[in-house]
């Protein structure tokens, strides 16, 4: 079981989903903290859930304030990044970009990629977390402090 | 294992970290990182809550880690309060990685710049940032100490930057020299001290530096000549016990790159500041009302930065004494400065105490006499005060008000010289309008470092509110409403009596001194409140900042009086704003400063004026402003009695001379 929560971890990186912020987060979970990446996750889901609504909020009214967009994304990009989502950071400088040069519908497109990445991640994040519990307490590759 | 805060090995351990973000995921992420650094972490999701735990807690913290982008208040805002108030050092970080924002990072103070993700292995070093402050603290204060009473007075003069080199004389060469980069800040560095180098004995209590002790501080700076002011003579010469060479130093320092981000402002202003304070103008008046609001931004804001409030206190205390008497109010000025010197000073003692528990005790700055050493905070307001001063003396009058830099004083287009008289005694408070304003005050600007001209949007806003209620002595602290901001009760009084006294008592920038009893005078003018009011607001500003100048105030308030009577509608609102949000003076100056510089600009064509009229006024020496402060309460009893309350309106009529009087 363990073996297979690692094989899914493994793919996470390899498919560019995760990169090695995660793992960062990883070395920062002990036994005292054994839950901590699963914690910080589910936080950046819930927070980055309210930004995605935002953005959606402020795409839907039409009036694209790109300042706007731009200052929600920069938040978006900044917890992305420190997850290690990779894949959404990715498509968060692709949407600021877009908004820098004022192009509303490559915004759009964009942010709707965006939305999928995110909850692509999300799911698998889900089940990670769901197998790696199931699997008991897992030595994550850990260096010594 | 590892104690935390001992003297070996284990220092880093137990660190008090601050850190600032509102990304929860980050925030959580970084805890939990600075964790496992042993380090003892506190976090916040808000800048202004940081804010106002971080002066809650003067000492509870080591260090303090901050977002660049937050919604409330912008990271850097933030660096800068802290930097000034509570001389921390603070990291910014972000994920935004373009140069120009790294830049702005180091050109505010930021000690370091991360990008994010934050790794832990950055964490692990930031102790290093503590270190390097506290030894250059140390190195400061040791130099000043002592041996080098006049060679060291020279070696600080000389060496500016480069503290190893001229200092490599005395005894720790060595501690000298390592500390001599991190020193770079030019000035002061004093030099030779002793070489500290053990950490633990880096454990020095800090220094607050609350609105008071830097109006004191920037009183000194000015009367020194900026260029010019060492540590060592600044410290003679605010003469408070407890405070050390290194302390000053180190906020020298600050306050230079305050002085320097502001553009230079020429120390044109700060002498404005002086004159304000001296002349109490009609000029003044004008000033004033913009001063108070810019005290009221800034006591809304919150603790103005130190150095805006120190700024604004020097701007105050150079310019009272700018104010020639060349006023035509003047005579009376001069009477009046003369009084307030005295007696500010001894009101101030009073006003201080008050004051300095404000979180606006602007007013108490505006007496110069910080007691409490916690000029930061004040220093802002004081600033603010200052600046207003300043352009309330417009032209002739050398918007003294020292210190503040009194963004405001821009606006003071209207006589000018009745703006400016506010602006001198605002000092305490705009040195947050100030710090916002500082665009405004320009000249101002110049005695004040930037957050200086925050502050004085918020002192403008404080003086705003005083017209408006000083009639009444309601005030809860300051007679106007607005003046909520900390600038203490005192401040109040002497708004009151400003407007009481018709103007002239407008020098009585002294507010901070308790100075109630030229309040009480007001209530006669009361009735006169209609004019009064504006001139409140006026001499309110002009008073704090003039405390020197209380015959200019005394000029000030007629001319403030016609024109604040739109003003001080305006005023008025802003006030109200201002005050609720002075109320808070913890609150993030920055903001409030510029909600209060809004409002200011609404309400008050005046604070432009008074900016403006900073420009040209040249601060006085500002001890002088000091003690104009606190003449300027009893000058404008005095004064007051003099003319009697009908007097504001003749004030007003002096309208143009405050600024031409005003030898600046």
């Amino acid at each position: 079981m363990q073996r297979q929560v690692a094989l899914i971890k493994q793919s996470l990186f390899d498919q560019g989903y995760l990169d090695e912020q995660f793992m960062e987060l990883e070395e920062l979970q002990d036994d005292a903290n054994p839950n901590f990446v699963e914690e910080v996750s589910a936080l950046y889901f819930k927070d980055s859930a309210r930004l995605i609504n935002n953005i959606d909020q402020a795409l839907e009214r039409g009036s694209f304030d790109f300042n706007r967009l731009d200052s929600y994304m920069h938040q978006f990009k900044g917890s992305s990044t420190s997850i290690g989502a990779s894949k959404v950071k990715a498509e968060c400088t692709k949407f600021r970009e877009y908004c820098r040069a004022g192009n509303a519908e490559g915004c759009l497109r964009t942010f709707h990629q965006l939305k999928k990445e995110h909850s692509t991640l999300r799911k698998k994040l889900e089940h990670y977390f769901q197998l790696a519990r199931q699997a008991g307490p897992k030595e994550t590759a850990r260096r010594p402090k | 294992m590892i104690n935390p805060g001992s003297n070996s090995d284990p220092f880093p351990a137990g660190l008090r970290v601050l850190v600032v973000d509102d990304d929860p995921t980050c925030l959580m992420i970084l805890e939990r990182m600075l964790m496992t650094c042993l380090y003892r972490v506190t976090k916040c999701n808000r800048a202004e809550l940081a804010l106002s735990l971080l002066r809650k807690n003067k000492h509870g913290f080591d260090i303090v880690i901050s977002d660049v982008h937050m919604p409330d208040m912008d990271g850097f805002k933030l660096l800068e309060h802290v930097g000034l108030e509570m001389d921390l050092p603070v990291i910014m970080m972000s994920a935004d990685d373009s140069k120009s924002v790294v830049l702005k990072g180091v050109t505010h103070g930021a000690v370091d710049y991360l990008i994010k993700p934050v790794r832990i292995e950055a964490l692990k070093n930031i102790w290093q940032h503590v270190v390097r402050k506290k030894r250059n603290e140390w190195n400061v204060s040791e130099h000043s100490g002592g041996s080098i009473e006049d060679t060291g007075g020279d070696r600080d003069r000389q060496q500016p930057r480069e503290d190893a080199d001229n200092n490599s004389s005395s005894v720790n060469e060595g501690n000298w020299r390592s500390s001599s980069y991190r020193k770079r800040k030019e000035e002061e560095v004093d030099d030779q001290g002793d070489d500290k180098e053990d950490t633990s004995s880096l454990k020095k209590p800090r220094v607050v530096w609350s609105v008071e002790l830097h109006q004191q501080f920037v009183a000194a700076v000015n009367q020194l000549g900026v260029d010019k002011a060492v540590p060592k003579k600044i410290l003679e010469m605010m003469n408070l016990p407890g405070l050390t060479r290194e302390n000053v130093a180190s906020h020298l320092q600050k306050y230079r790159i305050y002085l320097r981000r502001l553009g230079g402002v020429s120390q044109h202003q700060g002498n404005m500041n002086h004159s304000f304070m001296n002349g109490q103008d009609p000029n003044f008046g004008p000033l004033s009302s913009l001063n108070g609001f810019d005290l009221q931004a800034l006591a809304v804001a919150g603790q103005l930065p130190a150095q805006s409030l120190a700024q604004l206190q020097a701007a105050g205390l150079g310019r009272s004494s700018l104010i020639k008497p060349g006023m035509s109010s003047s005579p009376l000025v001069d009477q009046r400065s003369i009084f307030n010197f005295e007696n500010p000073k001894i009101r101030f003692g009073d006003g201080h105490g008050q004051a300095i528990n404000n979180g606006n005790k602007q007013m108490s700055l505006l007496h110069g006499v910080p007691t409490g050493m916690e000029p930061k905070q004040f220093a802002g307001s004081s600033y603010m005060r200052v600046q207003q001063q300043i352009t309330g003396v417009r032209p002739g009058q050398n918007v003294q008000s020292s210190g503040l830099m009194l963004p405001v004083a821009d606006h003071l287009p209207r006589g000018g010289p009745s703006m400016l008289p506010s602006l001198g005694q605002q000092q305490p408070m705009f040195s947050t309008s100030v710090s916002r304003r500082s665009d405004l005050t320009g000249a101002v600007r110049n005695s004040i470092p930037e957050t200086n001209n925050r502050v004085l949007p918020a002192t403008h806003s404080v003086f705003n509110n005083f017209p408006a209620d000083l009639p009444q002595n309601n005030f809860p602290l300051a007679s106007a409403p607005g003046i909520s901001i900390p600038v203490s009760a005192s401040y109040q009084e002497e708004v009151n009596s400003s407007d009481a006294k018709g103007g002239s008592s407008a020098a009585t920038a002294g507010f901070g001194n308790p100075s109630y009893d030229i309040f009480n005078d007001f209530p006669q003018q009361q009735q006169h409140n209609s004019k009064l009011n504006d001139w409140d607001m006026r001499n309110i500003g002009l008073v704090h900042s003039h405390q020197d100048t209380a015959a200019a105030s005394a000029g000030f308030s007629t001319s403030e009086a016609y024109s604040s009577s739109s003003m001080q509608r305006k005023r008025r609102e802003t006030d109200a704003t201002v005050v609720t949000a002075h109320g808070q003076n913890q609150q993030p100056p920055s903001r409030s400063l510029n909600h209060l510089n809004h409002v200011f600009m609404d309400g008050g064509s005046v604070r432009v004026k008074s900016e403006r009229v900073a420009e040209t006024v040249t601060c006085p020496p500002a001890t002088t402003l000091f003690h104009e402060q606190y003449h300027q309460e009893d000058l404008m009893s005095a004064l007051l009695k003099q003319e009697g309350i009908p007097s504001v309106d003749n004030e007003f009529d002096f309208d143009g001379y405050s600024i031409d009087n005003i030898p600046v």
